[in-house]
């Protein structure tokens, strides 16, 4: 692991890492997945960008073929975690950065921040963050007023905005929805009047103050103004620890989800060892000959004792006859690394399912190694979700190299811990990509068209 | 079998509108969605009373103001489950049925006399002045839910003091459009109907204006609702005065029916239906 650190992300030898890594073993590690899949482990709870960079980190191993049965289903089980805690608990939706809650308030003002139009007054770096988090929510334009136009044009570049020289922003008022302000003026740069003067102008369409200044940039008496809204740093502030609160009892109940659903796995990965499979592999088979010999002898009644023990021993020996070789190749398999996938295979030749709570769902099958992937089916006839192929936001800052770096051996169960990006985004992105990636699974044609 | 009907229909409202309510305090789909069947079989129930009745009278059930609410409560939930299918703004469910509810109810409680000769309802005119003026109404009271939804939200965000409620409802832009929808659309509905009531009222009375109360209210809510459109239309007036007199409109119009038919005589009203 820290020889993978030092040599891929160049890392030099000087640097200690031991006191950034640990080690989880077993259930621990799974249990560990789960927390981080819904972000339970990040910095920020409930921050809903860490599930992006593990599918990243998913979507890689699967491209390189080192994901197995155990894996395979680890990760996809941890996916359904995440979206069972986003779910059932509200923990992906109480904004925790001051910008991401300027973001969710818009939208409660707005609706679709698409088409909308940012006008950002001064160019500090909260302002950066705001424009980042308005340009993901897919605002139309971004325009940029700083007094310096060097940095006015810097962040122009870097967002695809415009700029205007920094004594005419008012002018922009009226084209405008969300004025970001965030300049070190001492006193007011936006006053009642000034406002007030241009709503007609605009039509009365609604308009956002975000003041992220200190001392403020807008007169507060402008939020008086119908269709007017003026939140500065402090109401922020204030929206964000309400949520916190609300965020810790959700985590709490979230955190009895990622248990629950450990407990699920270590029953599926307890099934996945050679006896009790070969005894679920017995028990159906006798299963199936106890109420086959129902039949046969309510149907034969005048059988004498000796014949119907006779019977009973023919078919018993059909059976033991027939799963003899089966059960010794999955004994001479028990010890091999591959054993999951064989056991998986043989729970799934047998219909074994019940054994295994049901799990035996489709995804499993997939990348076993039985089954070679099919070919990639061409873009047009395929039924494949077009918006696999989509970049998710955020997933660039999975390749940073401050983001996880994921690695396990099937079966070994040694996860390294993911790392935490205080960036956000928002949950429907992802919720959205989870469904795709779920529903991408019964089509074997994805993985191969992802990768373009 | 009809009285049968009609009871069904208003459990069925009122349940309708217990699972509203109690979907405006979980967010379960499921339950947004039995809610809304409830209230589809409630306007079956409904409406096919309404049917049988005009049948065995043989002219429209709108001769008493009990008849006249009940079927105006049948259009309302009728317009919100289109309203609903083409919007999918689910909450709204929660703030109209309610309303439904209080105009089926009220529809029993008021007095069943008769208050227009039953003779009236041959004419095709009186056919399209009613039906056109339901429809208005029905718009008219969706925008008066989305006003207060809109309201309510606003207050929440302009005063920082986020209710409970705040999660739940949806954007103030998607509400104010919506509203302006209903609006836009139920004016000419509203003023054909109006129309088509003074041309009945002059093929009858030789007259298109009587100085009737209830003409008199109607073309106060008229022009309220006019200067509405009107402000909307051209100085882009929106949010919470637009919200305020959506409200204000659709009081209007309650009073217009109340005052006018019970207390007012005037040939629209019960008294004027006994000479």
């Amino acid at each position: 692991m820290k020889a993978v650190l030092r040599t891929h992300v160049g890392l030099p030898a000087s640097v200690p890492l031991d006191s950034h890594l640990y080690v989880h073993k077993d259930l621990e590690a799974v249990k560990h997945l789960f927390m981080v899949a819904s972000s339970l482990d990040s910095m920020i709870v409930g921050e809903p960008q860490i599930l992006g960079q593990l599918k990243e980190a998913y979507r890689s191993a699967v491209e390189y073929r080192t994901v197995k049965v155990v894996l395979n289903r680890l990760l996809h089980k941890s996916f359904t975690v995440a979206k069972r805690v986003r779910t059932q608990t509200c923990i992906g939706s109480c904004a925790v950065s001051v910008s991401y809650a300027a973001v969710e308030l818009a939208r409660k003002i707005f609706g679709d921040l698409g088409g909308k139009s940012v006008l950002l007054i001064g160019a500090g770096e909260m302002a950066e963050l705001a424009a980042e988090h308005f340009l993901r929510q897919g605002v139309r334009r971004i325009t940029v007023a700083n007094r310096t136009l060097e940095r006015a044009m810097e962040l122009a570049a870097r967002f695809k905005a415009d700029t205007i020289a920094f004594d005419r922003f008012l002018d922009a008022l009226k084209s405008t929805d969300i004025v970001v302000s965030s300049t070190g003026a001492q006193e007011y740069v936006i006053d009642y009047q000034q406002v007030k003067s241009r709503m007609r102008e605009r039509r009365n369409k609604p308009l956002f103050f975000i003041d992220i200044a200190v001392p403020r940039n807008v007169d507060p008496r402008v939020n008086q103004i119908d269709n007017v809204y003026v939140y500065d740093i402090d109401d922020l502030q204030g929206v964000i620890d309400l949520n916190r609160e609300e965020r810790m009892s959700q985590a709490r109940t979230a955190e009895h989800i990622v248990d629950e659903e450990t407990v699920k796995f270590k029953n599926w990965i307890n099934s996945l060892s050679a006896v009790p499979t070969i005894v679920s592999v017995r028990q159906k088979a006798e299963k199936i000959r106890q109420s086959e010999l129902r039949k046969t002898f309510s149907q034969l009644p005048d059988l004498s004792g000796r014949q119907k023990e006779a019977i009973e021993i023919l078919t018993a020996s059909i059976i033991k006859k027939f799963l003899h070789d089966p059960i010794v190749f999955l004994k001479k398999k028990a010890q091999r690394d591959a054993r999951a996938s064989y056991m998986d295979f043989t729970q799934q030749l047998f219909n074994l399912s019940e054994a295994s709570e049901g799990l035996g769902d489709q995804d499993d099958r997939q990348d076993s190694p039985a089954l070679p992937p099919a070919p990639p089916r061409t873009a047009d006839g395929s039924s494949a979700n077009p918006g696999l192929v989509r970049e998710e936001p955020g997933t660039e800052k999975a390749k940073t190299p401050q983001a996880p770096v994921y690695a396990g051996t099937p079966g070994s169960g040694g996860y390294s811990g993911a790392g935490h990006s205080a960036g956000t985004q928002t949950g429907r992105d992802d919720s959205l990509s989870e469904c795709e990636v779920r529903r991408s699974t019964e089509d074997q044609s994805f993985f191969s068209t992802a990768k373009k | 079998m009809q009285s049968l009907f009609l009871v069904m229909a208003t459990i069925c409202y009122l349940f309708g509108t217990v699972g509203y309510l109690v979907y405006l305090f979980r967010d379960r789909q499921q339950l947004h969605r039995i809610s809304w069947t409830i209230l589809l079989v409630g306007v079956l129930f409904h409406g096919a009373a309404l049917i049988m009745r005009t049948v065995q009278t043989g002219h429209l059930p709108l001769t008493t103001v009990q008849e006249e609410l009940s079927v105006f409560a049948l259009v309302f939930v009728l317009t919100y489950l289109i309203v609903q299918i083409r919007l999918q703004l689910r909450i709204l469910g929660s703030f109209v049925s309610p309303l439904a509810v209080v105009f089926m109810i009220s529809s029993t409680i008021l007095p069943s006399q008769i208050m227009i000769k039953s003779e009236s309802f041959k004419s095709g005119w009186i056919i399209l002045h009613v039906a056109t003026l339901f429809f208005a109404n029905a718009l008219f009271a969706l925008a008066f839910s989305l006003g207060v939804m809109y309201l309510l939200q606003e207050s929440y965000i302009k005063r920082k003091n986020f209710g409970f409620l705040y999660e739940r409802l949806p954007p103030l832009e998607r509400l104010d459009s919506i509203a302006h929808y209903c609006l836009i659309s139920g004016f000419p509905l509203m003023t054909a109907g109006l129309i088509t009531g003074f041309a009945y009222a002059a093929l009858v009375w030789h007259s298109p204006w009587n100085w009737d109360p209830k003409e008199i209210l109607s073309l106060v809510t008229w022009i309220i609702y006019a200067v509405l459109v009107h402000e909307r239309l051209t100085v882009g007036w929106r949010g919470r005065r637009a919200a305020w007199l959506s409200i204000i409109g659709f009081s209007a119009t309650l009073l217009t029916f109340v005052v006018a038919n019970l207390l007012l005589s005037g040939h629209h009203s019960i008294l004027s239906g006994k000479m």
